[in-house]
């Protein structure tokens, strides 16, 4: 821990001195002043600078140059062209991701959004006391946990002889169980789950923050004119809550789109290449099937569709006030 | 705010009925783990002779020692290096305001929206060719610069918003840069410090994809990298898998159950301010 700043004696002088100095003389020493501080404010920046330049941005650069070209990891590089691009929109499994990816959005960011503003009225409303925290705690409870050991957890409960088909079982439905995870229509709908089950908490949360900042004289009134639950909520709650919705949307949606961990663990893009989304590819064409340039070609759009979806929703959802 | 009892009802069986689906998953892992080693039980079933020994199989399987010590060395070698560097870019940009620090800024936040999945193949080549491809380091390095964007936007929104009378003043006693950033804004910095360091601690511990392109040996990686390992050996044996993922998941656990005010206000605000 560093020591509280103190004055030296030589700094008393300096500043003891300072309303002698002519006009003239403090403007050069000013300047020279500044100047000498732009060169040690740069150096300041120069650690995470360099670390940035190396290890993301160049590697950004590289990315698009590679994309450019036909390239086996470790033989000569050949220039294609856009021709990697035409590919990707070319070849059904490839622009398949893309579709599989805002599939995903549906269940990672939609669902989530949604539950997530209901639960957090209900709390809201409901459980302001020590039944509200547990809940809260509880349900963030699958944000901190490694997503592959979410992916992992699921894998069973979505097994066969798992958790999900022993409830269906259950309650009578045992016609619909099956492998949830193998099942060419069902694969993606079980993985989005596993996204439901992560995001669901954190979404809540942090819409109930939000709603703790709305001032409960708004609700009060409200009522008075006679708003329904329903009311409040269309009307004061979520227009109010547009900066946490437009967080949580970042969040979710970014967590779709470049999803890896949790269906690399349970899918692995199968079956066929059904649960199969941009990340998962770019992996599987780089460091299996050593198609560099196809692969990066799948990366920059996926960074491109990344940004395009984003800046949408940052631009509809930002403080107006700000 | 006083509320109908009907809907007091209807709404905790609501939050009851959500808890459930978050915990269940946890106690049918739990209770899987207990079952003997190669058999299939099914998702919720205590078993009648509880096989303990099936945690100290897996802690032996996944080399738990070693993975610990790996997860630990790359946190510890991670975490500290990012919040010298960021607080040090956060200052300069959102206090010292240096020529350019919207240039740089700009060129930051540009990072907030890269999937890793992006870069992730020219860093592979790139650790090839430097040498460190498959060491421990070839985890760290990455990650403190993947970490970049989001910490100096981090740390600079804490610096924007102190007030310039304090540098001004310490600037009239005479104080250097070196002093205003080590001596005054450091130890006001420590709330939003400690927040980046327990979201970086938790990012690393849970990281995954960098693990598995540039790691092969599953000692080498973080505790879910090495997880990752364990499922590929292990798929078929659902106990022993389940009995793995819990000592795994047990240090996270402990860490949210003791700091979860802290981590959950932590993540909150990253994501906000992010």
């Amino acid at each position: 821990m560093p020591a509280p700043y103190r004055p030296t004696m030589n700094s008393i002088e300096t500043s003891g001195n300072r309303p002698k100095t002519i006009e003239n003389s403090r403007r050069i020493f000013r300047s020279k002043r500044v100047r000498r501080e732009t060169f040690i404010g740069w150096l300041f920046t120069l650690p995470a600078l360099f670390m940035y330049a190396f290890f993301v941005l160049v590697p950004f650069l590289m990315t698009i140059l590679y994309s450019f070209f036909r390239w086996n990891g470790v033989g000569p590089m050949t220039w294609v062209g856009v021709k990697n691009y035409v590919s990707v929109f070319q070849v059904p499994n490839l622009i398949g991701t893309i579709f599989n990816a805002f599939w995903l959005v549906v269940w990672f960011s939609f669902i989530p959004v949604c539950l997530g503003l209901i639960v957090a009225s209900v709390i809201h409303r409901v459980a302001t006391g020590t039944f509200g925290l547990v809940a809260r705690t509880v349900l963030f409870l699958p944000q901190v946990i490694a997503l592959v050991a979410a992916g992992i957890i699921w894998g069973w409960l979505l097994a066969l002889p798992g958790l999900i088909n022993q409830m269906l079982k259950a309650v009578g439905l045992s016609v619909i169980t099956r492998a949830w995870l193998g099942d060419f229509h069902w694969a993606l709908p079980a993985v989005g789950m596993v996204g439901v089950w992560v995001l669901l908490g954190f979404c809540t949360v942090l819409l109930l923050t939000g709603m703790t900042k709305i001032d409960p004289a708004l609700y009060e009134s409200a009522r008075l004119d006679g708003a329904s639950w329903v009311h409040e909520f269309f009307a004061i709650t979520v227009p109010l809550l547009r900066h946490e919705i437009g967080v949580c949307l970042t969040v979710t949606v970014i967590a779709a789109l470049a999803a890896f961990d949790i269906i690399w663990v349970t899918t692995a893009g199968g079956p066929g290449n059904s649960t199969s989304v941009p990340g998962i590819q770019i992996y599987i064409l780089a460091f299996t099937q050593r198609a560099i340039g196809l692969a990066s070609a799948l990366a920059v759009m996926l960074m491109v569709l990344v940004v395009i979806v984003i800046l949408p929703i940052q631009w509809l959802t930002r403080e107006s006030e700000k | 705010m006083k509320v109908a009892r009907s809907e007091l009802w209807a709404g905790r069986t609501l939050l009851l009925a959500l808890m459930a689906f978050t915990i269940l998953p946890f106690i049918s892992i739990f209770m899987t783990a207990l079952h003997p080693s190669g058999t299939v039980p099914s998702g919720l079933d205590w078993p009648e002779n509880p096989q303990w020994i099936n945690f100290v199989t897996a802690f032996n399987m996944a080399e738990m020692p070693k993975l610990f010590a790996s997860s630990i060395f790359i946190v510890l070698s991670v975490v500290p290096a990012t919040l010298v560097i960021s607080t040090m870019a956060g200052f300069a940009i959102g206090l010292l305001r240096i020529p350019g620090s919207r240039v740089l800024l700009f060129l930051f936040v540009f990072g907030l929206t890269l999937p890793f999945q992006g870069i992730i193949i020219p860093i592979y080549f790139l650790e090839r060719a430097i040498g460190i491809y498959n060491t421990r380091v070839a985890i760290a390095l990455p990650l403190i610069a993947l970490y970049m964007p989001f910490a100096v936007f981090w740390m600079r929104a804490h610096f924007v918003n102190m007030p310039s009378e304090l540098s001004e003043a310490a600037r009239v006693d005479g104080a250097t840069t070196w002093d205003l950033f080590w001596r005054i804004h450091i130890p006001l910095a420590r709330a939003p410090v400690a927040s980046l360091g327990i979201l970086t601690s938790i990012w690393t511990w849970n990281q995954f994809l960098l693990c598995l392109v540039l790691v092969e040996d599953p000692t080498q990686r973080t505790m879910a990298g090495g997880l990752g390992a364990f499922q590929g050996h292990y798929a078929n044996n659902v106990p022993l898998l389940c009995a793995g993922t819990i000592l795994i998941l047990v240090p996270t656990l402990l860490i949210f159950i003791l700091f979860q005010r802290q981590i959950i206000s932590a993540l909150l605000q990253g994501s906000v301010k992010g």
